[in-house]
């Protein structure tokens, strides 16, 4: 017994050894030929034939929860859209904790064979899984929030959805600058020393296109701003961003921001009495005396949009941005105790000419690289899994960021951000 | 206590004594009783916190098990998984050698498969590369389970601790692994060779999962055999009941424990395999076994170590996990209700345990007492 096992195991040695030296696989041609975002040739949605409102079926898959703020502001958005739009119970399903694995294939399938036309899943991770049932199930729709395939995919019934949040970072950083400019008169802070602190999730461009954007709308108002990022490796991790938070208060930063979901920097920053901006749910509750506002994407219009294009019939994009103009991209109630006098109106203001396209977030003057002025820059915008930058995102003097595809691609680091993991 | 005082003394009102055996008939019948028991709990437990009635939720458990041919094989496929990680352990305990790091011995299984299919799957022709990852996976398993067995067969050190902390050192691995091998600056790897395809084990007769699943019935009547015909499972029985005894009638004891450990982590080795290339969509990350090497500890002792038992235990475990997640999700309520009721339901089933060891008889009232 013992003999034959180890013959086999030298044969099968030999075997692979033989094998591996000779015969090369074929490449999977992917990583030879970069292509641009203008040689795309992008997706062509399906038409969908309009399917009578009380026979339509909705499935929805959540990452974790209600208990994640992350994902009750999917599961808010996606109750009230389907009451205001009159579906029963019975016509939306919602899946809950299913993770980014088989999981989320398994539970898609679950869904189609549950009736569902319509599915929809809310994290970055469920994507390959969505479009493997895409494919397999060409005449349910996939829809699919924060990815970045489906404009490169080629699947009609698979689609993606992301918010320009990057303008409500822009925007909550005002209210940060008028607090900061506050704090220098007050005496509280010197101009030269102005230093804010940013806990982020993940070195890559959704957390540096969220932290940049917020610096440059801080630094819209105060020009001498320095910021310096912690990153947690984590997208929930209370302790972590709680530690994070300390460290950054105790290396001087005056004000933090974060770009996770827990309650971990705002209670950290109410413990010393540091003013906080949060994302995606309001934190007065946490910090009454140090929240002052949150930026946040509001999923209702395009659960109105994609349900009613369902009933309607027509198309639903390959790939949606939600803005400020249509909703999508909101902010939270200021926190009119913490915040500076005049904040809103220095808002409302920039709000006004972020929509009307007079200002633009990654002005290429407003910021430089390594000391220089931004003119030429390749973001990775076609995502065909090489994580090669392929695309000229600077045009007409600045990054345009959320218009190639909705997910953000802007991932440099700018001159006055430290950023450190 | 002395036996003459028992006259005097008054009879307790509930009394009692231990039973040495059992049959059959009326094992199934207190299990029976005590499962009931269990549901009228849960459904006390459910009127009170939700409002719903039992019976709702019942259905829906049941419609999220069975209802639909996806849902069905979805669930026939996670009790093959908690199926084979139980049967793993089995071994190990029948030796009293208490084994829990199946987790991290199943993980590392799914490493090493992860692993070959990124290193080898452009260079390897296929079924080689699947030869190859076969033998990794089994053989990880194996050294992640022998470590711990050969410190304790050598100097005696404590298996429980040992054990428990490969699991970490298996999850750190894999966490190191991810970031290495991650281009994406999220820590996740997504779909493994999603474009390529290398290294996916084949789909037996067109559909996913059938594999895996005839690979743990293989293993179940393996296991089965091995434990009560062989004398290699006859060794582990003695070995189990006393080392003393095992010496005495000449058993190598730390050949029996290192051996043992072995074919329990060569089984976790090719369940990881399967976790990962025998899904329809392999991906590698640290939570991926997800609790179940130490849920098959519970199916294990549930089933009295007796393989046959253990299907049936698996079953139920998945059928209270999953149904009670689809309950939840289908009537909108916390997800914590089906844990809740997963929990109720098995602490009245190892409660049973108590009324098969023990017969419980009241005082009879006597006529002639004075």
């Amino acid at each position: 017994m013992k003999r034959l096992l180890a013959l086999v195991l030298a044969i099968v040695m030999v075997a692979a050894f033989a094998v591996g030296c000779s015969g090369k696989k074929t490449g999977n041609g992917d990583d030879n030929n970069v292509l641009s975002i203008n040689d795309v040739e992008k997706t062509v949605p399906d038409t969908i034939t309009a399917i009578p409102k009380e026979e339509l079926k909705v499935g929805f898959i959540f990452l974790h929860d209600q208990n994640s703020t992350y994902d009750k502001n999917f599961m808010d958005a996606a109750t009230a859209v389907t009451e205001r739009l009159g579906l029963t119970n019975d016509q939306v399903i919602f899946k809950t904790n299913i993770p980014e694995s088989e999981a989320c294939y398994e539970t898609a399938k679950e869904l189609v064979n549950a009736g569902c036309d319509l599915i929809f899943a809310d994290s970055f991770g469920h994507e390959p899984y969505m479009i493997k049932a895409a494919k397999e199930f060409k005449n349910v729709q996939f829809c699919h929030a924060t990815g970045t395939r489906a404009i490169t995919e080629k699947v009609g019934n698979y689609h993606n959805a992301f918010a320009s949040i990057y303008e409500g970072r822009y925007l909550a950083g005002i209210a940060a600058g008028m607090k900061l400019k506050e704090m220098v008169a007050a005496g509280k802070v010197t101009e030269d020393k102005l230093k804010i602190g940013y806990v982020g999730a993940f070195p890559y461009a959704e957390v540096i296109s969220g932290y940049t954007s917020f610096y440059l709308g801080v630094k819209s108002v105060c020009p001498t701003v320095k910021m310096e990022v912690k990153y947690t490796n984590s997208w929930f991790d209370i302790t972590a961003e709680n530690t994070a938070a300390k460290a950054l208060i105790d290396s001087g930063c005056v004000l933090i921001s974060q770009h996770a979901d827990s309650s971990g920097a705002p209670s950290a920053c109410e413990e010393a009495g540091v003013p906080n901006i949060a994302y995606n749910i309001d934190t007065s509750n946490i910090g009454p005396n140090t929240a002052i506002i949150s930026s946040k994407i509001s999923w209702e219009p395009y659960f109105e949009y994609i349900i009613k294009t369902m009933i309607n019939g027509g198309k639903i994009d390959a790939d949606y941005c939600a803005d400020l103009e249509n909703g999508g991209v909101q902010l939270t109630k200021l926190n009119e105790k913490v915040a500076a006098k005049g904040t809103m109106e220095a808002i409302n203001a920039a709000k006004e000419k972020l929509i009307k396209g007079e200002l633009n977030v990654f002005d290429t003057a407003t910021f430089t690289v390594g000391g220089k002025k931004l003119t030429t820059y390749l973001a990775d915008v076609v995502d065909n899994g090489d994580y090669v930058p392929d695309s000229e995102a600077i045009s007409n003097g600045y990054f345009s960021e959320s218009t190639m595809r909705s997910a953000p691609y802007f991932n440099i680091i700018i001159d006055g951000i430290t950023a450190e993991q | 206590m002395s036996k003459n005082s028992s006259n005097t003394v008054k009879e307790p009102l509930i009394h009692f004594t231990k039973r040495d055996d059992i049959t059959g008939i009326k094992s199934v019948l207190v299990h029976g009783i005590g499962l009931l028991a269990g549901l009228i709990v849960c459904a006390v437990f459910i009127m009170l916190v939700t409002g719903l009635s039992p019976i709702e939720v019942y259905v829906k458990m049941f419609q999220g098990t069975f209802g639909g041919d996806v849902t069905r094989l979805k669930a026939l496929h996670h009790t093959a998984i908690l199926l084979a990680i139980s049967l793993a352990v089995t071994p190990a305990f029948k030796m009293k050698f208490w084994n829990i790091g199946a987790e991290g011995q199943v993980l590392i299984g799914a490493l090493a498969a992860a692993f070959c299919m990124l290193e080898y799957g452009n260079t390897l022709q296929e079924p080689v590369l699947l030869l190859v990852m076969f033998l990794t996976s089994m053989l990880a398993g194996i050294i992640w389970a022998i470590i711990p067995a050969i410190f304790k067969a050598l100097w005696n050190t404590n298996e429980t601790l040992f054990t428990l902390m490969m699991n970490y050192v298996a999850t750190t691995l894999v966490g190191y692994f991810i970031m290495v091998k991650d281009r994406s600056g999220r820590s996740d790897l997504g779909i493994l060779n999603e474009r390529t395809g290398y290294g996916y084990l084949p789909k037996l007769f067109g559909q996913d999962y059938y594999l895996n699943i005839s690979i743990v019935i293989f293993i179940t009547i393996l296991v089965f055999i091995y434990l009560k015909y062989s004398k290699q499972g006859y060794e582990i029985s003695v070995v189990g009941e006393s080392q003393n005894t095992a010496k005495y009638i000449g058993i190598n004891v730390k050949k029996v424990i290192i051996r043992t450990m072995a074919i329990s982590g060569a089984i976790c080795g090719i369940t990881g395999l399967l976790l990962v290339a025998g899904s329809p969509t392999p991906s590698i990350n640290e939570s991926i076994v997800g609790g179940q090497g130490f849920t098959a500890i519970l199916v294990s002792w549930m089933a009295k170590f007796n393989p046959i038992i253990m299907i049936f235990v698996s079953a139920l475990v998945v059928f209270l996990g999953d149904g009670g997640a689809s309950a939840t999700d289908a009537l909108k309520i916390d997800s914590s209700v089906g844990e809740v009721l997963t929990a109720i339901i098995i602490f009245f089933i190892i409660g049973c345990e108590f009324f098969i060891r023990y017969k419980v008889s009241f005082r009879k009232r006597q006529k002639g007492d004075k």
